[in-house]
Order: structure tokens, then C-alpha cells, then sequence
């Protein structure tokens, strides 16, 4: 089974990655663009009885710094 | 008594080196060196020394993977009983990572590495390893850091503070760290993390020798217990 887990930081934390991409699209000329935010994108290939649980543990065991991070996991239909 | 400490090499540590010296010419005894991939520390350790670098290339996060290391479950349960454990820098974020300590050291607000000298003002000399200096002195030490914005909620930072456990402070802004908190005690006391490195101020040569009374305060502390 294929799953995708998307780790971003959370809301009201300061991304100073997702700023720095913000200003190189304004100094490339792409205006309009509000905010920029940087996450990570884990792919995982795991065995088709990982339980839904057993991915949320994977997630806040290491994926994911909870302090900081948010997660959401996508599972490829 | 033989002082006894360990200093902990994960792959990509560089500071291991530099750390063991500090210990060896400041605390004397014997200096344990153990590899990661240990899964028990010697007997008897007096302290425990997580040194910076960058372990396993910083993948995932700065620490992330240093946390899960074998040792790190033998670090952890060490710290548990008491054993007064130090995180320099990496070993900052490794400590953050296990949940030894709360809040996360993010990418510097500025984004830049920063690697330069740095006054720091001692918060809290009450502490095992802080006892050595007066309350609100003035020290330098040298920073070398790319994630040392230290983060917390509000509540944490409220919490840590109101108990004494900010050790250090940044006379002024280096990273964006949240109240310019530049070391943090664990509720016991006997865990600290910063970010700036002492054992690089321990001789005149290196620029200074401030960072000599936190391996000191670690040794008096001990012999006083």
C-alpha cells in the first residue's frame, strides 16, 4: 500500500524557509502571491494490514515533530 | 572519586573531539567515548555529554534521528535517574527530539547559519550545571548553529520560565529564538540544552575561558550531592 504523509509546520509558527521562496517568486516577478509555506512530503510503501493506527503512531513517533508540525496522511487509491 | 562522563559520537558529530578535551582538562576523570550504535552506557557515568555536529546529515530534522538512536534509550533512562545529562547545539536538538526537553529548535529566522561569538546572560545559577556563575553575568560564547530558533508554545515558554528553567539567555537576538532563550533545564534539573558551545571557551587560546565554570559547576555539584 502506498501512503503519502504531508508534514507542515503549524499555523502562527514562523516558516523563515516558506518566507526566503516567497521573496526568490517576488524576485523572479510573480506577484500576487500571499504567503508561502514549506512542508515535506514522506512517500511510504507499506504492507496492506498497516492499520490506520499503526500509521498515526508512525507519524507522531518520528515523521513528525508535534511541537511544531502538523500531518496528514493520504492513502493512494 | 574518578570523575566518570561519557561524550556520545552519532555519525556525523564534529564537536565529539572538542567536548572530551573540555571534560578531560575541566572535570578530570575518565571520559568515556560511545558510539551510537551502543545500547548501554558504562557504569557508573557522573555526566553525560551530547556534543554538536550535524548527526545523520540532519535528515528529517536536526536531532530527529540521533533521538532514535540505540544509545539515545540508555541516555534517556540515565537522565531518568538522575544522571546530569548536557546537549551542546546538536545535542540540543537530539535532546529536544527524545522529549527530554520541551519546545524545538528550528531554521534560524534569518535563515543564514550564524557562527560567531555571542554574550549570553546567566538566567538561573542555581542549577547543577550553572552554579559556578552569578545570577545575570555576562558571558561569551561561541555559537555555530543553522536551527537554533528555539521554539515553544506560549503556555511552555510561561511555564519553563516561571520555574527557572531558561539557564541562558541571548543578550540579544542571534536565531529568532522565542524570549531570546539561548539554554533550557529539564523540571529536574539535571538536563540542559543550549545552543552556544561552552566547551569552546575553556582555555585562553580559543578566545576566552567562560565556558569553564558549567564543566566546573557540573563537578562541585557532584561532590556536594
Amino acid at each position: 500500500m502506498k501512503v503519502r504523509v504531508l508534514v507542515t509546520l503549524k499555523n502562527g509558527v514562523l516558516d523563515p524557509q516558506g518566507r526566503a521562496i516567497h521573496h526568490a517568486l517576488e524576485g523572479l516577478g510573480f506577484s500576487g502571491v500571499n504567503d508561502v509555506r514549506a512542508g515535506r512530503v514522506i512517500e511510504l510503501d507499506v504492507a496492506d494490514t498497516t492499520s490506520d493506527e499503526q500509521l498515526d503512531d508512525m507519524c507522531r513517533k518520528l515523521l513528525a515533530n508535534m511541537v511544531i508540525e502538523n500531518y496528514r496522511i493520504e492513502k493512494a487509491g | 572519586m574518578a570523575f566518570t562522563s561519557a561524550v556520545i559520537t552519532f555519525p556525523g558529530s564534529n564537536c565529539d573531539r572538542d567536548m572530551a578535551v573540555a571534560i578531560e582538562q575541566v572535570c578530570g576523570g575518565t571520559v568515556h567515548r560511545v558510539w551510537h550504535g551502543d545500547a548501554d552506557l558504562p557504569e557508573g557515568l557522573d555526566f553525560i555529554a551530547l556534543p554538536g555536529g550535524f548527526s545523520y546529515g540532519d535528515y528529517l530534522r536536526s536531532g530527529a534521528m540521533a533521538a532514535r538512536s540505540p544509545v539515545m534509550q540508555a541516555v534517556v533512562r540515565a537522565a531518568e535517574r538522575g544522571v546530569p545529562v548536557l546537549g551542546v547545539c546538536n545535542g540540543f536538538q537530539v535532546l529536544t527530539e527524545a522529549g527530554l526537553l520541551p519546545g524545538a529548535l528550528m531554521r534560524n529566522a534569518g535563515i543564514r547559519f550564524v557562527c560567531r561569538d555571542v554574550q549570553l546572560t546567566v538566567e538561573n545559577n542555581q542549577s547543577l550545571f550553572t552554579a559556578g556563575y552569578d545570577a545575570g553575568q555576562q558571558i561569551t560564547i561561541p555559537v555555530a548553529h543553522h536551527d537554533g530558533n528555539y521554539f515553544a508554545d506560549e503556555a511552555t515558554l510561561d511555564r519553563i520560565e516561571g520555574q527557572g528553567r531558561v539557564a541562558f539567555r541571548y543578550a540579544s537576538p542571534v536565531n529568532g529564538s522565542a524570549r531570546n532563550i539561548a539554554g533550557v533545564l529539564n523540571d529536574r534539573g539535571n538536563v540542559l540544552g543550549m545552543m552556544p558551545h561552552p566547551e569552546r571557551m575553556i582555555e585562553a587560546a580559543q578566545g576566552g575561558t567562560d565556558g569553564r565554570a558549567l564543566f566546573e559547576s557540573v563537578v562541585r555539584g557532584l561532590v556536594a550531592a
